[in-house]
Formats: C-alpha cells, structure tokens, sequence
C-alpha cells in the first residue's frame, strides 16, 4: 500500500486533486523556509555582535537551502516547466503558502529570535514526522532538514532561555515578543483539506496530534526562560491558504526586484 | 577591558570576554588553534565558534578556552628561551627514515 502510493506520488501520476494537495504541502514548507531565510538575512551587518551575525546568516542559507529543494521538487510535481528560481521569484503574494508568523518583521533581537523559537519548533515536529513519508523523496529533503533544525533549535532556545531569565529588560522585550507573536501559532497544526488528504495518503503526518507535542515543548522552554504565554486565539491566520499579512507584499519587493526587473539576470 | 573604548555602538559586544578557539579537523588529529572570539559564556563560546569558525566542514570537534586562562611566553625573553636550541640539531628526528605507512608525522 504504503510502496504503491510512493510509486504514485514518484510518477507525478495521482489524481489531479491528490497532485494539488502534494504541491501545496511541498509550497507550505518550502515558502515557509524561503520567506524565514529572507528576512534573517535582513539581519546581515546589523547584528547585535559579528559572531551572531554569522550565526543568523547561517540559520538562514540553511533555510533557503531547505527551500531549494522544496520547491524544486514542488516544481517538478506541478510539471508546466517551473524551477525553484521562477518559484521563489515569479509568484505574487497570494500565490505563497507560507506561515504568516514566517512573514512579521524582524523587529528587535528578542522578536526575531522568538519567531525562529516559534517556527523552529514547528519545523522540528514536521520533519521529524516526515521522516516516515510514504513519498521518499520528502523523507529524505525532512532528515536533512532536521538535522539542520536540531541545531536553529538549540540556538533560537538558548537565546530565549538567556533573554528571557536575564535581566528586566530583556525579559520585558521577551515577553513582548511572544505576546506580539504567539496568536500566528494557531496556524502551525490547523489541517486544512490538502493536509487531510496527504496525511491519509501517508505523504504527510496528522497536524492535530503534533500540535500536542510542540505546545508541552514550547511550554516548557518558557517556563526555563521564566516566561509565559497569552491565551490561544480562536481564529488561525490562514498563510498557508496564500492569504497573507500585509508584511510579505514588502517582503517579495525586496527579494524579486533583481529578477523581475531583468529577467534572465545572469550572475 | 574596562576603557569604553573598546565598546561598539551597542555597547554589549565588547564586555563579552575574549575565548580562543581550537578544533580539530577530523578524527585522530589535534586541536588547532584557529582564532579567538567572544562570548557571554562557555556554551556560547561553542556556539559562535561552531558559526564562525566550522562554515566550510573545517571540524569535527571544538574546543574554546577563555583567553584570559592562556599563560603566554613573554617576547622579550624569547632569545633566552628559544636561542639556546639553535645549534643543537641532533635533537630533530632525522637521522633514521619514517616508514611509508606513518602519515601525519
């Protein structure tokens, strides 16, 4: 069963609603990592030390090197000729399935590093669940992944737990942040019918259960980092369905300007 | 370093202590020296030295040692320590051959 489905799902030959379900999962993780690894990049040169420069850099080219594949493979399964390039490039905001958190500015220090705290635990249950995908292709881009995960967890985790049980202020723009930004968490595990569908075929896991398992996590980082979180908000943002926060329209001007504006660039 | 003129415009980076960073580029080797950076702490020593230092697959393992426990030569007294060595060449290991098979020697 689970070898059959792998061989579909390989061939690009699944039903056309089964195939629009498995490019828009590929798009969600892909966007997300693309559109994260934008804006850390916006830190290059304005980091707090040149140490963490170099390491959010990292963490970013990390995160785009995820994209790469993602959405290259995305590509291939849509089949009408888009590469990772015209992906990344070409598309216009509501066309990305990414997190909305993915999108919100980097803000101060503690802002950007509670959204990778956010996002990186996220991606640790995903990947780790993928692991397991009944398409192999997706397994093997999750193991990599993970591995480069483990370690944007350690960093993103360390820095809250530093921050937050530091001193007045750093714990007061800590617990900013997570205020700010914890209502795009509602997101994270919210299945929508692609979802439903790849995780009945094996391609990806059941969100639900995984919400479980990063909240117990997220919530015991906090409470090391002396912090807490608001309340669960009713209605998820919906950036994975491609409707955004007014922040991604900006965040793309910046990042296609070159392509679009000379199409064909070479370097 | 006390004098404010060592701080950067925030003021935070340059009272991180200095750490010197070691590692080791693959199993069976030694530590290397390979430069210095700071940090708030040992574990963020490891940390930044993993970004700043092992980008290009240069380690297997990191070692960083807080710069102020370095006990230095002084460089004044380098004649004395290092001239009497000069002219004593039977110390060197090259009078029998090193077989083939010895590598990293």
């Amino acid at each position: 069963m689970k070898a059959a489905l792998t061989a579909i799902a390989a061939a690009g030959a699944s039903a056309g609603p089964q195939r629009q379900a498995h490019i828009e999962c590929l798009l969600r993780l892909g966007d997300t990592s693309l559109v994260l690894g934008q804006r850390l990049g916006e830190w290059i040169g304005h980091a707090p030390a040149l140490e963490e420069d170099l390491g959010l850099a990292n963490l970013g080219l990390d995160l785009i090197g995820q994209a790469r594949l993602l959405l290259s493979y995305a590509g291939e399964l849509e089949g009408q000729g888009r590469d990772e390039d015209s992906l990344a490039f070409l598309r216009d905001a509501p066309q990305f399935r990414n997190l909305t958190l993915a999108e919100q500015p980097n803000g101060d220090f503690g802002h950007t590093i509670v959204r990778q705290w956010l996002i990186d635990g996220w991606q640790l249950q995903l990947y780790d669940a993928l692991q397991g995908s009944s398409d192999a292709r997706l397994g093997a881009i999750a193991a990599k992944a993970l591995k480069e995960t483990r370690y944007h967890y350690r960093f993103s985790r360390g820095w809250l737990v530093r921050l937050g049980d530091g001193t007045a202020e750093s714990q007061r723009r800590m617990q900013a942040a997570i205020d700010g930004l914890w209502r795009f968490t509602a997101e994270f595990f919210t299945a929508d019918e692609s979802e439903r569908l790849m995780a009945q075929a094996g391609v990806m896991p059941q969100l639900p259960p995984l919400a479980n398992n990063w909240l117990a996590q997220a919530e015991a980082d906090l409470e090391e980092a002396t912090l807490g979180h608001p309340p669960a908000v009713p209605y998820p943002w919906q950036g994975k369905q491609g409707v955004h926060s007014e922040h991604l329209g900006h965040l793309l001007a910046h990042m296609q300007h070159l392509p679009r504006t000379y199409p064909g660039a070479k370097w | 370093m006390s004098g404010k003129e060592t701080q950067d415009k925030t003021g935070v980076a340059a009272d991180w202590p200095l750490f010197e960073v070691f590692i080791r580029s693959r199993a069976g080797l030694e530590h290397k020296h390979v430069g210095s950076l700071h940090a708030a702490d040992a574990a963020m020593a490891i940390e930044h030295a993993r970004d700043v230092y092992t980008r290009r697959q240069e380690g297997v393992s990191i070692w960083a040692v807080p710069s102020a426990s370095i006990v230095a030569s002084d460089p004044q007294e380098a004649d004395a320590l290092f001239e009497p060595a000069r002219d004593k060449v039977y110390r060197h290991p090259t009078f029998y051959a090193i077989p083939d098979e010895v590598k990293n020697l």
